[in-house]
């Protein structure tokens, strides 16, 4: 089953504040699980760990990712999930600082669907966000449902 | 390998000595036979002239008494003489007397004359010698006695002689190619083997081998003792110079990693640089923009402002950080080297350039087929902050005038974006390509004055010069050579 839930990975509480600030002040109503760390965003997806009893099968609708992580790496936690069937077809949208050619080459390569680098300028940060939403939220037709 | 007995000093030092041996043989046989020859003349004459006189004092009575037949018995006793071939006894008046010939009777006998007052007289030729002699009894010559006598004595004695000189200089002849043949071993044997030896160092590259020196210390021994010490040398530099290669290499080696391993740090390092310094600027900007969002009732203009400059600030270190970041990436990354059109390059380029304010009347005339060899994406980069830079600079007139072209520097070919903008100040054109340098003010003129040391950058690594010329808005041209 789906679920409008968005998942937001990210360990730095200021850019979990601002992305929470971006997307209210832009609207975007739907409920956002925030996991600190890639364990936890595993733990989230599959309903383990501090998340069991979560039914593993409301899968949300997309997840943003940030990249450096404490105990699981973003690459790590992609892999992850793409190698699970539950979560395999699942829109992962990495939101990073980070340039670095090799990043972006082993995002696309491990299945993410998108690679946003977060802007500094906040105003930029806010219309970035805005697009994201606008297209992953309300444009994108999610991908269907298996085994349920 | 080399054959010692075929090889060529042996063969004409043998030679050498045959043939000297042979010539002073020659020589001293010719010499001695013709010697020989001479006085044998002289001996065959005698002897016939004992004859002669003989015959002619056996014969006077013969003739003084007018008796010819005993002249002619004392002719016939030449019998006994195998060379005589005719004699006869004459009256002094030249009459023949009585006559003897060997064999069968002859022709007559014509007498020579006597020269006057010489008493014989014998002549050498047509094979024969002829000898006349006068008989004196008692004061007066009362006969002529003549002789003929054949040479084969001495021919067969020449012959004989020629024999015997012929097996003599064989045999000598022999004897000589049997001693320098062996003696000529003691001079070119050892040059044969110096010859050998140098074919296998110089074939071999093997410099340990040495020439073994003949017994005796003559020149040759000098040559190949100088030889060895000189391939002694040779052998220790060529050691040193091995050595001296093997610990360059190792220094390369060293030096190599040395780099690669700074290199890897460089690459952390820009990487920490990317992602850990921008996360805090955004959230200093980011706050900042909600502090005067949601408190802008409870601040004033002046907090305002500064919340403003605060996020203006971080702003710029942004644009910094990532200038700086791409300057980095460029003196690491490799340079690909191409042959590309650059005056297509630049004709994109400024389409592109124009594209971001398509109002502005700016003439771009750009030089047609200009090639060059470099890094495509490098140069582009290049072309993309000169031409920015032009069109920038040009963006306070009217209109402006931004040209490509290609120029000579010293016999090297250039090339040059000119503009008829802002200019510079050529007082300070030094720091023009320093790293954050800039001689405008950034309300002149937005940007880092992270373009032209980018240039320089690229345009260094591909081996490059790069200057500008300029003055106060009378424009400036940037030359660049690759």
């Amino acid at each position: 089953m789906a679920s409008n839930v968005i998942l937001l990975v990210e360990d730095n509480p200021d850019d979990e504040a601002l992305t929470l600030r971006a997307l209210s002040k832009n609207n975007i109503k739907n409920q956002v699980v925030v996991a600190r760390d890639g364990v936890e965003a595993l733990d989230y997806l599959f309903g383990t760990g501090a998340y069991s009893g979560r039914d593993a099968h409301l899968i949300p609708q997309v997840v943003l990712l940030d990249l450096k992580l404490p105990k699981l790496d973003g690459l790590e936690v992609l892999r992850r999930l793409r190698a699970d069937e539950r979560t395999k077809l699942l829109p992962v949208v990495i939101l990073t600082s980070s340039l670095e050619e090799q990043d972006r080459l082993r995002g696309y390569d491990l299945g993410a669907n998108s690679y946003v680098r977060k802007p500094v300028n906040f105003n930029q940060f806010m219309e970035a966000v805005l697009q994201l939403g606008l297209y992953w939220l309300i444009l994108n037709e999610r991908p269907p449902l298996q085994g349920v | 390998m080399l054959r010692v007995p075929d090889s060529s000093i042996s063969r004409r030092l043998t030679w050498m000595n045959m043939l000297v041996s042979g010539v002073a043989l020659l020589l001293s046989c010719a010499a001695f036979v013709a010697y020989d020859r001479v006085s044998f003349r002289q001996t065959m004459v005698q002897d016939l002239s004992i004859q002669a006189q003989m015959i002619g004092s056996t014969s006077v009575s013969a003739v003084l008494f007018d008796d010819p037949r005993a002249g002619e018995e004392t002719l016939a006793a030449l019998q006994a003489a195998p060379n005589v071939l005719a004699a006869g006894i004459y009256t002094p008046q030249r009459r023949l007397f009585a006559a003897y010939w060997r064999g069968a009777r002859g022709r007559d006998l014509p007498l020579p004359s006597l020269p006057l007052r010489q008493t014989q007289a014998h002549w050498f030729g047509d094979g024969e010698l002829a000898l006349v002699r006068s008989v004196i009894f008692e004061g007066k010559p009362v006969a002529l006695v003549y002789l003929r006598s054949d040479l084969s004595q001495m021919n067969a004695r020449s012959r004989r002689y020629a024999e015997i000189g012929a097996a003599v200089l064989l045999a000598s002849l022999s004897a000589a190619f049997l001693i320098s043949w062996s003696s000529q071993r003691a001079i070119s044997k050892p040059l044969v083997q110096l010859a050998q030896t140098a074919r296998i160092v110089s074939r071999d590259k093997n410099y340990s081998v040495r020439a073994t020196p003949p017994g005796n210390r003559d020149e040759i021994a000098l040559l190949v003792d100088s030889f060895n010490e000189m391939l002694a040398q040779i052998q220790s530099r060529d050691g040193a110079l091995r050595m001296a290669h093997d610990s360059l290499e190792l220094r390369v080696q060293q030096r190599t990693a040395e780099l690669t391993a700074s290199n890897n740090e460089l690459e952390a390092f820009s990487y920490s640089v990317s992602h850990d310094l921008r996360a805090p600027l955004r959230s200093i900007d980011g706050f900042s923009q909600a502090l005067l969002e949601d408190y802008s009732a409870k601040l004033d203009a002046g907090g305002q402002d500064h919340l403003r400059r605060v996020r203006a600030a971080t702003q710029r270190m942004s644009v910094l950080i990532d200038d700086l970041l791409n300057l980095s990436r460029l003196s690491r990354s490799a340079i690909r080297r191409e042959t590309l059109d650059l005056s297509a390059l630049a004709a994109a380029v400024a389409e592109d350039v124009r594209k971001s304010d398509p109002a502005r009347r700016v003439e771009f005339i750009i030089a047609k087929d200009l090639a060059a060899e470099g890094d495509p994406q490098l140069l582009r980069v290049v072309m993309e902050n000169l031409l920015g830079n032009a069109w920038k600079y040009t963006s306070s007139h009217p209109q402006a005038r931004i040209e490509f072209g290609a120029s000579q520097d010293n016999g090297r070919r250039a090339f040059f974006v000119r503009d008829d903008g802002a200019g510079f100040d050529p007082r300070y054109a030094g720091r023009l390509f320093g790293a954050f340098q800039r001689l405008h003010a950034a309300t002149e003129f937005p940007g880092t004055g992270i373009g032209l040391a980018t240039v320089q950058r690229i345009i260094h690594r591909h081996g490059g010069k790069v200057w500008a010329e300029g003055a106060v808005e009378k424009g400036a041209t940037f030359h660049f050579s690759l």
